[in-house]
């Protein structure tokens, strides 16, 4: 026992679990701090079991309570059972479509019970991750070639289509946060670049003036000449090719996105797009509007635009240094919808204000720092490709869901980490870290 | 292959970077340097309350209440937050159907926006008030407002107290916006006058609200709230008993009569009839009875105290008896041979009197209101060598009747009062081309042509006769509870203003001795009181009216003026009753009962019924019924051809009915109800109208505004009918409701 102990303190990353206790604990009292009311027996409510805050403070020790059980197993456990966990993930997410229960618009939640609720495509990104690590991992797969890199991103979108089947669109797009893992991995970065431009020219389209927006990709395909006109004197080519890229650009942005959005898909999904953005979506005819007012029946408005507002107007009311634990006029009267679980970031930045949320953030920010350096300390690729895993998947969270409540970013329902009201969210940030650990934890030994 | 891609951990670390740097900035400017949301926040989240203090409580002389407070309350809404309510419920609590609430939330935004709150129903009735108070949680964007709402405990006293009105635009303007949408206003009577005395201040309390708009408590624990303060009372010289009495005295009559303490200039009572229940101007139905009042064409609005103008008929006697002695023209010796006209001039002016020596003497031609005795003053007065030549003769008998208080306006606390009027030279040049002589205006030194003067303006005249030359402007307001600076406005009441004084007592005694003899010997024997001597002087004066673009002469006006007791004089009276006839029958008895009343504080058992009777007399002159007729029936002409619903304008056609009501010029109107009432709703309409005093020969007026309203309600309903069909069964539920209450 006594051995055990200190085999569970040595090499085990210091910072990595005081970091994750820190963020569950603020995590705690800013989901006090939403639900409170005055007047609550405070101790009682944390006992009872029955306040949000006090089932969070449990998922909390459950959640330690596995994370000492991952840094007692041995590390050759998670590679070795890496494939079989991702194909038990995907067997799970399938359950969920004969097995799932109707909540909140989502039909992605098995429900075992009447208190216990899972949602797997959450709990799928650590067996995708693992999968990732050890496919990547082989000593076979050779990453240049664009066949494993397919391969690769095939493991990673599985989930996610299975995701959007499921409703669940928020989740699906966490799983493209692996591509930073195969990105530094050997994944070239034109793909990146190229993806992230598409999604960006795609936005653009939607939110612009169709002759403003080709006027601004002339704009800068005129700069880029001008940029490169010793090279085009050498070299013909790079002109045609800033030609054929504003071709395409325009192309898309003139014919391909209207085509898409008028003959390809739903008028609700379009509507629901331009709800993402933030937009008046104006369906072009009666039966397109009627389809809408049908798919919305029986569901829950989803107001986006309120949330944002009220969202943006709670974090703006804290001002430099906040209003004070409890003490902020927005967030503790539910002005702010959804507060405890995806806009939990309200709580703290009006509570604590500017300085606080910075702080905070930058708490964030230290932990994504440390799991780089951690990743980049292993030996293996195994532990480092889990480990950018594990970054890039809290990365993904972190910056969506407050952008989303900053207004930066569509309204997409994915938790903030550790902070966010929910047990199965927190038990899976907590497993992943914990392997993380676990894995960090052998770097000296393993060489794999 | 590690060692290969090792740089790309910086930049994946410089993403993660950047993407927070995004990230700060963006809170940077959202919580630092932008204040757009944080007003925004202070509208979520802040509730200004107003207080309304109460206003001040008016009281007569005996501090009895006669304006006091209630409180009643508003259900106020904010239209941006009325979501997901039970619409149907909702109306099913306030009886109102779903068309209608859809329509006064529309008003609600039109007026004041969607954001902030205006009122949807104002002063509910109690138990509606109940009902409201224990489901409105149900209804976010409603909430209850108390306000502290007028009650008239007595019913009297409608003009003088006035009463207070939602504000509009014009008074927000000029209050510079220190009133509010929905803030109430005193529009008329001493509720205007006296607004800043009783209006006190409003406060504002700050309350933190949740989601649901429910307030969940004091902002900062109430360090920024401002409290009300309460409004000052006003304490005033009526008598209530007296203006009752007044009142009473009036019914079913058109006139006024004011009452004045000479020594102080303190309106004892002042009535004007018709008038008006004060009491049916502040509940919930003020505006429909307001609308009614206002469509009467008997003006029970105007306070005719102050702005009826009259010509004072032989009331004015006194005054040039006063005059011609003053300059020296006549003594009280002189005296005219007066035989039943007055032939000096062309137009032979006529006397009542035609036995030799009625006219003997000053006094004896007070007594009997010699004619003739009185144009002879006049026009000795206007010729007098001593000024010039008739022209300059006017202007000073225009100057001494300015100094009486005729032809400007005295200065009452009362908006809105009338001057009179006093004809000058520039008047009769414009009528007679500048050719004109003493001849012209003889019938001036009876108080006819053009003099014009107020009941108040009569009373305050009688008031410097009694105090020989002197007096102080008439005034309601003795003082105001907790003195303050701007109280200066009760300074100018405390002036003695000794106008004209220099006219001798001994002139004063024989025109005051003439005035006794009025009621020993003289005109107004009815009008005397056993054990005072009360001077007056009755008058009977001519009037005349352009009706329908011919100028018809009507019944004369019973006049009558006084003060008692003589020795030392407590009470001036000033009474006028239209169209009545002679002045000692109606006016002066009148006059004679409220001065008793108010010397001996009680009347006697015959004196008692002498009042009833007078009350129960109906003197109203019948001209008003065809004048109603012809205002009403245009009103439906005007409505058949606007909507083509002629049922009307039909009821209007009928010749007997025609000829009923278009005969009615010189004869005094009987009861005449107007066979009115398609359907159910004369019911509704008699119902509502007994509440109000007035009814006879009116009410055609009433049932035809109702009638309006009622067309425009329906009108809403079927505009939004068209919307939403499958509301129909409500909306007929709803005009049953309306048909039978």
């Amino acid at each position: 026992m006594n051995q055990r102990n200190t085999s569970l303190a040595k090499g085990t990353d210091r910072y990595l679990i005081w970091l994750w206790f820190i963020l569950s604990l603020i995590g705690i009292i800013s989901i006090f701090s939403a639900t409170y009311r005055d007047g609550d027996n405070v101790l009682q409510g944390f006992i009872s079991l029955k306040t949000d805050y006090s089932r969070q403070s449990l998922f909390f020790i459950i959640s330690g309570i596995f994370g000492i059980v991952i840094l007692l197993t041995d590390s050759k456990f998670f590679t070795a059972t890496a494939n079989l966990s991702y194909v038990c993930g995907i067997f799970l997410m399938l359950l969920v479509f004969p097995f799932h229960s109707n909540v909140k618009g989502t039909s992605s939640i098995i429900r075992l019970g009447s208190s216990i609720q899972i949602q797997p495509a959450d709990v799928c990104k650590i067996f995708v991750n693992l999968a990732l690590a050890k496919y990547l991992s082989r000593v076979e797969t050779d990453f240049a070639r664009p066949r494993s890199q397919l391969i690769a991103a095939v493991i990673a979108l599985v989930p996610a289509a299975l995701s959007i089947m499921q409703k669940e669109t928020g989740l699906a797009l966490v799983y493209f946060s692996f591509f930073l893992v195969m990105f530094r991995e050997g994944l070239p970065a034109l793909v990146l670049i190229i993806g992230f431009s598409f999604a960006v020219l795609v936005v653009a389209t939607l939110l612009m003036e169709p002759n403003m927006l080709a006027l601004i990709l002339t704009g800068i395909a005129v700069l880029a000449i001008y940029i490169l006109r010793r090279q085009i004197k050498r070299q013909r080519a790079i002109l045609f090719a800033i030609a054929s890229i504003w071709f395409v650009c325009v192309g898309i942005q003139r014919f391909v996105v209207p085509f898409v959005f008028d003959h390809v898909f739903q008028p609700y999904q379009v509507k629901r797009i331009y709800d993402a953005i933030g937009k008046d979506y104006i369906p072009k005819n009666a039966a397109a509007a009627k389809e809408i007012e049908e798919k919305s029946i029986g569901k829950k408005k989803d107001n986006g635009d309120y949330n944002v507002k009220q969202s943006k107007i709670a974090i703006s009311n804290g001002g430099l240094i906040g209003k004070g634990l409890l003490k902020g006029t927005q967030t503790r009267y539910d002005f702010v919808p959804e507060q405890r679980t995806d806009f939990i970031f309200c709580t703290i930045g009006e509570g604590f204000g500017f300085v606080g949320s910075i702080l905070f953030l930058s708490i964030y920010v230290v932990l994504l720092m440390r799991i780089v350096t951690i990743a980049e300390r292993q030996r293996s690729v195994f532990s480092r490709a889990y480990a950018y895993g594990v970054a890039s998947v809290f990365f993904f969270h972190i910056a969506i869901n407050v952008c989303m409540t900053i207004g930066l970013a569509p309204v997409i329902g994915i938790p903030l980490p550790f902070v966010s009201y929910g047990g199965t969210s927190l038990l899976t940030f907590s497993v992943m870290l914990f392997i993380l650990a676990r894995l960090d934890a052998d770097r000296q030994m393993v060489l794999r | 292959m590690p060692v290969f891609n090792q740089s790309r951990s910086n930049i994946i670390r410089l993403i993660f970077c950047g993407m927070f740097l995004v990230i700060f900035v963006q809170l940077f400017n959202l919580q630092v340097f932008s204040d757009k949301y944080k007003k925004m926040a202070q509208e979520n989240a802040l509730f200004p309350k107003r207080v309304y203090p109460s206003r001040g409580i008016i009281y007569d002389h005996r501090q009895r209440a006669i304006l006091n407070n209630t409180i009643m309350y508003d259900l106020m809404v904010t239209p941006s937050q009325v979501k997901n309510i039970d619409t149907a419920f909702f109306c099913q609590l306030l009886e109102i159907d779903s068309a209608e609430f859809r329509s006064r939330i529309l008003d609600a935004k039109i007026r004041n926006g969607t954001f902030r709150p205006s009122i949807f129903d104002d002063l509910l009735e109690p138990d509606l008030y109940a009902k409201l108070e224990e489901n409105i949680w149900r209804f976010p964007g409603f909430n209850l407002q108390e306000r502290p709402v007028r009650v008239y405990p007595f019913n009297a006293a409608a003009h003088i107290m006035g009463y207070v009105g939602e504000v509009d635009s014009n008074i927000l303007r000029r209050s510079n916006y220190y009133y509010q949408l929905g803030d109430y206003v005193g529009r008329s009577g001493l509720e205007q006058y006296y607004e800043k005395q009783l209006m006190g201040q409003r406060g504002i309390e700050y309350w933190i609200k949740d989601n649901k708009n429910r307030l969940v408590g004091h902002y900062e624990d109430r360090g920024l709230d401002t409290p009300a303060i309460a409004g000052r009372n006003l304490h005033t010289y009526l008598d209530i008993e007296l203006q009752q009495l007044a009142e009473k005295l009036l019914t079913s009559k058109i006139g006024s009569i004011v009452a004045i303490e000479p020594k102080t200039g303190g309106i004892l009572a002042m009535a004007s009839s018709p008038d008006y229940d004060p009491n049916s101007l502040t509940g919930s139905d003020k505006q429909k009875n307001y609308g009614l009042l206002a469509l009467d064409v008997r003006a029970p609005l105007l306070n005719r105290a102050i702005k009826g103008l009259y010509p004072p008929g032989s009331t004015y006697k006194p005054l040039g008896a006063l005059v011609g002695l003053d300059e020296g023209v006549i003594t009280q010796a002189s005296g005219y041979p007066c035989l039943g006209v007055y032939l000096a001039c062309t137009h032979p002016v006529k006397c009542l009197e035609n036995w030799a020596g009625h006219a003997a003497n000053l006094r004896l031609a007070i007594a009997h209101s010699c004619n003739s005795f009185f144009c002879n003053t006049f026009r000795l007065t206007v010729d007098n060598r001593k000024i010039g030549n008739v022209r300059d003769g006017l202007e000073t008998w225009k100057s001494y009747m300015n100094k009486f208080g005729l032809g400007h306006r005295i200065g009452v606390d009362l908006p809105s009062e009338d001057g009179g009027n006093i004809p000058d030279t520039a008047s009769y040049d414009k009528e007679y081309h500048r050719s004109w002589n003493s001849c012209t205006m003889t019938t001036l030194g009876i108080g006819q042509d053009k003099m014009l003067v107020t009941p108040l303006q009569m009373a305050n005249a009688m008031c410097i006769v009694a105090n020989k030359g002197y007096f102080y402007i008439p005034h309601f307001v003795q003082n105001v509870e907790g003195h303050a600076v701007e109280d200066s406005l009760l300074d100018k009441y405390l002036v003695k203003h000794e106008v004209l004084t220099h006219i001798s007592d001994a002139d004063y005694e024989t025109v005051i001795s003439g005035m006794q003899d009025v009621t020993e010997v003289g005109t107004a024997r009815i009008a005397r009181i056993d054990g005072i001597n009360m001077c007056a002087k009755t008058g009977t004066a001519e009037n005349y009216l352009t009706l329908e673009g011919k100028r018809t002469k009507l019944n004369n006006n019973s006049m009558f003026v006084c003060f008692a007791p003589r020795e030392n004089p407590q009470i001036a009276v000033a009474v006028v009753i239209q169209n009545a006839g002679f002045g000692a029958t109606w006016a002066g008895r009148i006059g004679s009962l409220i001065a008793e009343k108010y010397l001996r504080d009680t009347l006697t058992a015959a004196r008692v019924k002498l009042a009833t009777d007078i009350a129960n007399t109906n003197l109203m002159p019948g001209y008003f019924a065809r004048l109603q007729f012809i205002t009403d029936s245009s009103r439906a002409v005007v409505w058949a051809k606007q909507n083509g619903d002629s049922t009307r304008w039909k009821q209007y056609q009928d010749p007997s009915f025609r000829k009923q009501m278009l005969d009615t010029l010189h004869r005094p109107s009987t009861h005449i109800t107007i066979p009115f009432g398609p359907k159910t709703q004369t019911i509704n309409v008699l119902t509502d109208s007994s509440k109000s005093k007035k009814t006879d020969s009116v009410s055609s007026r009433k049932t035809d505004s109702t009638r309006k309203s009622k067309k425009i309600i329906i009108n809403k309903t079927t505009d939004t009918a068209a919307l939403i069909p499958k509301e129909k069964p409500v909306i007929q539920k709803d005009t049953s409701t309306i048909q039978a209450p």
